[in-house]
């Protein structure tokens, strides 16, 4: 019944039905008049229904953002939060006969190197197979909406979930990834994928690779669809090599979509836990920023320190972010 | 001209061996994952490319666990409340973004946008006291709140994107009518903008569905955890012995509905992420 009425609601300009028959504007002066007064009036309500959304971030975003930044600024510890001793900066680096503090922490300064590793290499690999993927999908053939679904699926389903089972099918005794590469012969002793720490980084990939991919070929597939088919015939009619066109054409004109795919991406593979989480645990050679903070502050309940790391990992993406909001700037003011 | 043949053919057939890989590298590991749930435990440990035998062991010892019940109540009760809470909150706000002009919305925006970005253990310490403070702590209410972080920012944008496509026209003439915002919001906008709704909603409860995180950290005990943070924790005699059959038929379980979801949806998924990011 709603949709009737709004469906209708065009063509009810011309007859106002009975009750607001004085409310019809029937001269420039007092339409503009009222013009004011409902604009006065919507932006009053547009501001009532910010309050829901705004106090919501500001309960759940807002307020336990800056009590991290306060915690890192103290010794509190998760079984005493409320007694929480100021002690300045001592969390990040203080010099007691030899410096101590995460920024002395040879194992941080790891797990910032892992972090950007993970980063650079995984969401490289996306990039490169998400356009892969998207000029297949773009491509018009028989059972392409059948393809499209399989692609989603990686994407569906759950971290913790793929993280398993990719587990098991990288187990070194009974995987089927190391039976698989034995049967060809690639290798002549079963890999240890996860406990090695020179592979586990590289499985921690294949397995993030495997299931962020979807994502950025989606975002890129979009912009492939919305491309001008002319420029296509052009180059098809003047014999230019399909590679060539690709290079020249298609490659520059999805790159903005490209670009914001890759973006999101890296904000996400900066902040990664659950896979490394599931998959290699707390092991040195794969801890990330995220893994080393919440170590800190849950397992060994040290709120402070915790904090502290959790800062700069927010700092780090905060930069990220604020170089990226002002790259995309002009799309925030556009449209209404 | 048999040359130009020849490498049309070729061509055709490298597509379609490209097709083939993907195809095999997206979908094989949750084939194999159903494969080794569907294996009776004394042939688990031979690799195998399909079933022989189907034997539905593996299911029966997951859904005989009381944890793993709860585990799934919690998750289903977590994802749908994020979602419809994400929805109320996630309309009211992306109409006044969306269709009206006033000062400060460019601000608003950012702050949406710059929280979807938020990394989530920033915020742990400081979610956890409030958690605490609420007496959320491992109970269903906290994750439901916490999950507001990521679910809200990404709903209000990309509803904001469909409510901007929707044409001046409808609102203009609510407004003569003399409708106030809130009528206009509920029976011009709401019947519109289900696709969209559907579309957010979907995304919100996937995100509430696999997050690990808050999860993981905001729950103490078995009877309070959600899917994922059960799957993570299953664990055999000790480390080297994982229970990989149920912990697969555990994995199969938890997937089986959303890869139903995606499939059906697929069109409005892609046009929810595609809304979220290129056009935002």
């Amino acid at each position: 019944m709603a949709a009737q009425e709004s469906n209708d609601a065009p063509s009810e300009n011309a007859r106002y039905p009975g009750g607001n028959g004085s409310s019809r504007p029937s001269a420039e002066g007092p339409h503009r008049e009222r013009g004011t007064r409902v604009r006065r009036q919507r932006v009053r309500a547009a501001w009532l229904f910010l309050t829901p959304m705004l106090i919501g971030l500001a309960v759940v975003a807002g307020w336990p953002l800056m009590r991290t930044f306060w915690f890192s600024l103290t010794d509190a510890s998760l079984s005493s939060l409320g007694g929480a001793q100021f002690i300045g900066f001592e969390n990040y680096l203080v010099f007691d006969n030899g410096w101590y503090g995460i920024l002395a922490d040879p194992l941080w300064w790891q797990s910032v190197w892992n972090t950007l590793y993970f980063t650079l290499i995984s969401v490289s690999l996306e990039a490169v197979l998400g356009v892969i993927v998207a000029m297949v999908l773009n491509a018009r053939f028989r059972g392409r909406t059948l393809v499209r679904a399989a692609m989603l699926i990686p994407w569906a389903i759950p971290t913790v979930v793929s993280a398993k089972i990719w587990a098991w099918m990288l187990n070194d005794q009974f995987g089927i990834i190391n039976h698989m590469l034995l049967g060809v012969g690639l290798i002549d002793t079963p890999l240890s994928w996860t406990a090695d720490a020179s592979l586990s980084m590289w499985a921690v990939i294949m397995v993030d690779v495997w299931k962020a991919t979807p994502f950025v070929a989606l975002l890129v597939l979009a912009a492939l669809q919305m491309l001008p088919s002319d420029c296509y015939e052009a180059a098809r009619v003047d014999g230019i090599s399909p590679v060539k066109v690709f290079f020249r054409v298609t490659l520059p004109l999805i790159t903005p979509a490209l670009l914001v795919a890759v973006i999101f991406r890296a904000l996400d593979a900066l902040r990664v836990f659950d896979v490394i989480y599931v998959l290699t645990s707390n092991a040195a050679s794969t801890m990330t920023m995220s893994i080393y903070a919440r170590q800190q502050l849950v397992e060994f309940q040290d709120v402070g320190y915790g904090s502290a790391a959790s800062t700069l990992l927010f700092m780090i993406i905060a930069l990220v972010t604020v170089v990226y909001l002002y790259l995309g700037r002009h799309r925030l003011g556009g449209g209404k | 001209m048999s040359l130009r043949m020849l490498k049309s053919i070729l061509l055709k057939i490298g597509f379609w061996a490209l097709v083939a890989v993907l195809v095999l590298y997206a979908v094989f590991p949750f084939y194999y994952a159903v494969v080794t749930s569907l294996k009776p435990s004394s042939e688990l440990f031979e690799v195998s490319y399909w079933v022989d035998s189907i034997d539905f062991f593996n299911y029966a010892a997951v859904l005989s666990q009381p944890t793993f019940l709860a585990a799934i109540r919690n998750s289903v009760l977590v994802a749908v409340s994020v979602v419809i809470i994400a929805l109320l909150l996630g309309l009211t706000a992306a109409w006044a973004l969306g269709r009206v002009r006033f000062r400060g919305r460019t601000m608003v925006m950012m702050i949406v946008l710059g929280v979807s970005m938020f990394p989530q253990v920033a915020v742990l310490s400081g979610l956890f006291e409030v958690i605490r403070t609420l007496d959320l702590y491992n109970s269903p209410g906290g994750l439901i709140l916490s999950y507001t972080i990521f679910t809200l920012p990404f709903t209000v944008w990309i509803l904001t994107t469909f409510m901007r496509q929707l044409p001046d026209e409808l609102e203009e003439a609510a407004i003569v009518d003399g409708a106030s915002p809130w009528i206009t919001l509920t029976k011009v906008f709401m019947p519109l903008l289900w696709p969209a709704m559907v579309t957010t909603g979907l995304l919100a409860f996937i995100a509430a569905w696999n997050e690990f995180l808050f999860a993981l950290t905001f729950t103490l005990t078995d009877t309070q955890r959600t899917v994922p943070v059960a799957i993570a924790l299953i664990s055999g005699g000790s480390q080297y012995e994982l229970p990989w059959g149920p912990i697969m038929a555990a994995s199969v379980i938890v997937t089986v509905p959303l890869v139903v979801l995606v499939v059906i949806f697929q069109r409005r998924i892609v046009s929810g992420l595609t809304a979220g990011a290129v056009k935002g």
